[in-house]
């Protein structure tokens, strides 16, 4: 599916505030993801992650991901999924990557780490200097497994507090560990920085648990979130809030611009929401990892459509 | 009765300035000013007009608030408890009117 020149309520948002079409610059991160399969099933997730999903990213494509890593100035290789650990080729690319001297972050959920064969997790993390960027919807046990499934808070907590005593979350400025608030449901979220001071004394009260940044993202209407605001009557309110809340200022500095994503078999996208909607980056650029190539893709038009919308509220998403 | 309370009334707030606009834009300019951060915070002030919505049992009130306070980063913890501070307080504000029966009754008592 092609979607950069495609004509949205999105795109004519951006030309009614810039002077032209939204646009890629240096891309600073390879943001990869190496698979579906999860070992949860958030009700929010874009992807419709699970344990019943296959999408696994092979060896040969890694090493392709790898390539256009050493052949660019690309300097932060971000890993996602899915639960990306759960890619048996996942602890070879954060070495490989380390090796060629890039920053690496893992998204994690943290409850991986309970998971069998997974529990020397954090060392390994600690061992690669490996930031990270883990999914915490909220600071109560309640509204956490509502949404991630029960139990799932308790194993988050304890994987915290493991990365603590290794010296994650210490705000020196090594080995980064950075939380993920998403809003319960048909909700915009709150300021970053009001629900960071919350969540930094409530996490530090309750659980002796310190982190470094907290990221307050909109959840996307696509995936399973969208079924759920379907279902429940919600998606065209949810939406109409999207499109009012819209801040043109977040454009200059919106991810697609400074990122491209890989998919598990080495598609490219301009976002990982893209690519949970197949919407692949513009025709006239490489579509594939073996054929990446800097300039070109630093420099592509960006495949925008209504979604869109949930990256330019507010004070926008990461 | 069930249709008392329409949740789509809520949006035809604004004509109720239709016979009197004059003093309805008075009252939008001062709840704005009162909801919009100072000393308290916006996030204060959501969990303020929640517990208050309860207190005055506004339906209106209630949908947008709590939609507010989620809005915020807070749940249903928060809002329950900020319910239960009103809920004490309008108890305790009967309760306490007991002195006064009680006074009423000494006037009147040998």
């Amino acid at each position: 599916m092609q979607g950069a020149m495609k004509e949205t309520e999105f795109s004519k948002k951006v030309l009614s505030a810039r002077p032209g079409p939204l646009k890629a610059l240096e891309i600073a991160t390879l943001q990869v993801n190496i698979g579906y399969r999860c070992n949860l099933a958030c009700k929010h997730c874009h992807l419709a992650a699970g344990s019943s999903r296959t999408e696994m990213m092979d060896r040969g494509t890694v090493d392709e991901v790898l390539r256009a890593l050493s052949i660019s100035p690309i300097n932060i290789l971000d890993i996602t999924g899915g639960a990306p650990e759960l890619n048996p080729n996942f602890r070879y690319l954060v070495k490989e990557a380390r090796k060629l001297g890039r920053k690496v972050i893992a998204r994690t959920n943290l409850s991986i780490f309970q998971e069998e064969g997974m529990d020397d997790l954090p060392r390994f993390y600690h061992e690669n200097d490996v930031d990270l960027i883990a999914s915490l919807p909220y600071y109560l046990e309640n509204n956490v497994d509502r949404v991630r499934g029960i139990g799932t808070f308790r194993k988050s907590i304890a994987a915290l507090q493991k990365l603590n005593s290794l010296g994650y979350g210490k705000g020196t400025g090594e080995r980064n560990l950075n939380l993920v608030y998403n809003p319960p449901g048909a909700l915009l979220p709150p300021a970053q920085n009001t629900l960071e001071y919350e969540y930094k004394r409530e996490l530090k009260d309750r659980f002796d648990i310190s982190f470094d940044r907290l990221f307050a993202i909109t959840n996307m209407p696509i995936g399973r979130f969208r079924e759920f605001l379907a279902r429940t009557g919600n998606l065209e309110k949810y939406m109409h809030a999207l499109v009012c809340a819209f801040n043109h200022r977040t454009l200059d500095d919106i991810m697609c611009r400074h990122l491209i994503s890989v998919r598990w078999d080495g598609t490219l996208f301009d976002c990982d929401f893209n690519q949970a909607l197949g919407l692949t980056v513009d025709s006239s650029v490489p579509a594939h990892i073996r054929d990446f190539d800097f300039a070109r893709l630093s420099a592509r038009l960006i495949a925008v459509d209504d979604h869109c919308f949930g990256c330019t509220a507010g004070s926008g998403s990461t | 009765m069930g249709d008392y309370y329409k949740p789509e009334d809520l949006d035809r707030f604004g004509e109720v300035g239709k016979h009197n606009p004059v003093l309805f834009n008075k009252f939008l300019e001062w709840y704005n000013a009162a909801l919009a951060p100072g000393v308290l915070t916006k996030r204060e002030k959501a969990l303020i007009g929640a517990a208050v919505a309860h207190a005055v049992q506004c339906p209106y009130c209630i949908d947008a608030y709590t939609k507010a306070c989620l809005e915020e980063g807070m749940s249903l913890e928060h809002i329950t408890e900020a319910v239960h501070v009103a809920a004490a307080i309008r108890g305790g504000a009967s309760l306490v009117h007991a002195i006064q029966a009680h006074n009423a009754a000494d006037a009147l008592s040998l």
